[in-house]
């Protein structure tokens, strides 16, 4: 029992990564469930990487990387914007466009510089074990702020993932509400690019609300689902980090993938058993 | 024009140009409905029908002339309108039961952070009472058949209450029985004094409209229905095979176009 307790009890470093993933978790969750019912994940995965180059450029500044990120996220949600209604691309070509321009300058940006190396692996993964107090501070925030406008914008939320017509027949800008919609994964982005990194953010995105997809009846319980399968993922992949000395944001990120796949694995025989039942009767 | 005040247009079309990236697709169509009138919109695919319905709920900006719809510019009166459009391909994935689907019908009316109140649940119940999906309330949409998810969304426009009911081929998937219980539900909402339009290929929809307007990329006639349908109106606007059974108005058009079924087989239900 001790194994399971202790390291959090007797580390503040782990009570700090376990309070920091929490909360990334929980943003993760809502965000997340948005990302899975409408489709986002290409834009999701492309506001990862597209905030490199700001981050990179903060870290050559010497200004906070939030701030990069922020900037980053903010052109790469313009671009696509711009080139999706200013011409008759599709979106996806948008955000694949910008995906790899901003990853490229963000790769030209740290080859310019020799004392990258530490920082860039720090982007990609994250620090989960180094995160401090303020960094703490931020993502309390912003997982608030995250939980307060999906609680408002709950009805043009539904509507928009239901049909993005019938959003904007019933008096919710369809527009409005899909920015809102991508102002909330990218501050999940940002905020969480410190504890799990820019690469593995996307990985708790999509892991434990397509996990929720695969059980829940109502978008409610999907979050919450979420929501559980993304702090089991944190706490199980901390304790396996801690334990057997492995890269703790990669552990956590995979135990999040293996939840799915054991969810989508027993889903699937349930259905199966569910199917074979039915049969004689029909 | 009647007195506005005494009998308000719930649609008035005067000129009006209909289409995308000013490509026009109809030109010059001219209508006028008031309370408890119904419309039916008649044609192949590619007619202009959805895109007439698009442009009347606010979608698509009309390209010249005026179009009122309650009294207002298209899209400015989302309580009082609803719509039902032609294609739902994420009720597949979404995590949703029936009841949260026919719910959300009652959302313009709260607007964005308004209390659902129990006359809303009494409304959205009574809603899928009518069209006969009450028991299914609970059951996650994505288990449903085609038909009675068609159902379900009949009941999220049942549930709006609106003063003007925008219908995109709501009978498709619908069996004989479902058919039946959309025509009750529709006589209802005109007794209760909505106006209706629908875009059907379905022949004998549409004659039991007030109004029927065939398209085809051009308004070829727009009147009471036993004017309008006959067989040489119908073989204008589809240019293609009609079968005539027993009497005038019950025609079965026989369309394949675009993989298609004909509009005379509905899917099962």
């Amino acid at each position: 029992m001790d194994a399971l307790i202790m390291p959090f009890t007797s580390n503040e470093f782990m009570l700090r990564a376990l309070l920091a993933g929490g909360l990334v978790s929980i943003a993760c969750a809502i965000v997340g469930t948005f990302v899975v019912l409408r489709g986002l994940a290409f834009i999701g995965d492309a506001l990862a990487h597209g905030v490199l180059p700001g981050i990179a450029v903060s870290i050559l500044l010497g200004i906070p990387g939030i701030v990069g990120a922020t900037a980053g996220a903010v052109v790469m949600i313009g671009g696509i914007s711009l080139i999706t209604h200013r011409s008759r691309l599709s979106s996806d070509t948008a955000i694949g466009l910008l995906f790899v321009g901003m990853l490229a300058l963000g790769v030209v940006i740290v080859s310019r510089s020799t004392s990258f190396n530490g920082d860039l692996v720090r982007v990609l993964f994250g620090e989960i074990l180094g995160i401090n107090v303020q960094a703490i501070s931020i993502q309390l925030v912003a997982t608030i702020a995250v939980a307060i406008t999906t609680t408002v914008c709950a009805r043009p939320f539904l509507l928009l993932c239901f049909s993005p017509e019938q959003a904007q027949v019933a008096g919710f800008s369809a527009r409005r509400y899909h920015n809102i919609m991508l102002a909330l994964i990218a501050i999940t982005i940002i905020v969480s690019f410190q504890t799990v990194g820019t690469l593995l953010v996307f990985g708790m995105l999509l892991a434990p609300a397509g996990a929720g997809a695969l059980i829940a009846r109502r978008i409610e319980s999907m979050m919450a689902w979420a929501a559980i399968f993304g702090l089991s993922s944190v706490y199980i992949g901390l304790l396996a980090s801690y334990h057997f000395n492995l890269a703790a944001g990669s552990t956590i990120v995979l135990t999040a993938t293996l939840i799915f796949f054991a969810v989508f694995f027993v889903q699937n025989a349930r259905s199966r058993r569910a199917r074979q039942v039915e049969l004689p009767s029909a | 024009m009647s007195n506005p005040h005494a009998d308000p247009l719930r649609l008035r079309a005067n000129h009006l140009d209909i289409g995308y990236d000013h490509n026009s697709i109809v030109a010059d169509i001219n209508v006028e409905l008031g309370a408890g009138q119904s419309l039916a919109l008649v044609g192949i695919n590619g007619s202009g029908k959805s895109t007439l319905l698009k442009t009347i709920v606010g979608l698509q900006p009309p390209l010249a002339g005026e179009i009122d719809v309650l009294g207002t510019r298209p899209g400015n009166a989302p309580k009082r309108i609803a719509y039902l459009s032609q294609f739902h391909a994420s009720g597949f994935v979404l995590p949703l039961r029936a009841v949260d689907v026919v719910r959300m019908g009652r959302f313009p009316v709260r607007g964005l952070l308004g209390r659902m109140t129990h006359e809303d649940d009494e409304l959205v119940l009574t809603a899928m009472q009518t069209m006969g999906v009450r028991q299914l309330a609970d059951v996650p949409l994505r288990s449903l058949s085609g038909g009675q998810q068609q159902r379900v969304y009949l009941a999220q426009v049942l549930a709006r209450q609106a003063e003007l009911l925008v219908l995109d081929e709501p009978t498709a998937g619908l069996d004989a029985g479902g058919r039946e219980i959309y025509a009750q539900a529709m006589r209802a909402e005109i007794a209760r004094g909505a106006t209706i339009i629908t875009a059907t290929h379905d022949i004998q929809e549409a004659a039991r409209c007030d109004c029927v307007m065939l398209l085809a990329q051009r308004v070829i006639a727009c009147g009471v229905p036993q004017a309008i349908l006959t067989p040489e109106m119908l073989l204008e606007t589809f240019g293609i095979v009609l079968t005539l059974r027993d009497q005038h108005l019950s025609l079965a058009v026989v369309e394949r176009e675009h993989g298609h079924e004909p509009a005379e087989h509905p899917q099962r239900d």
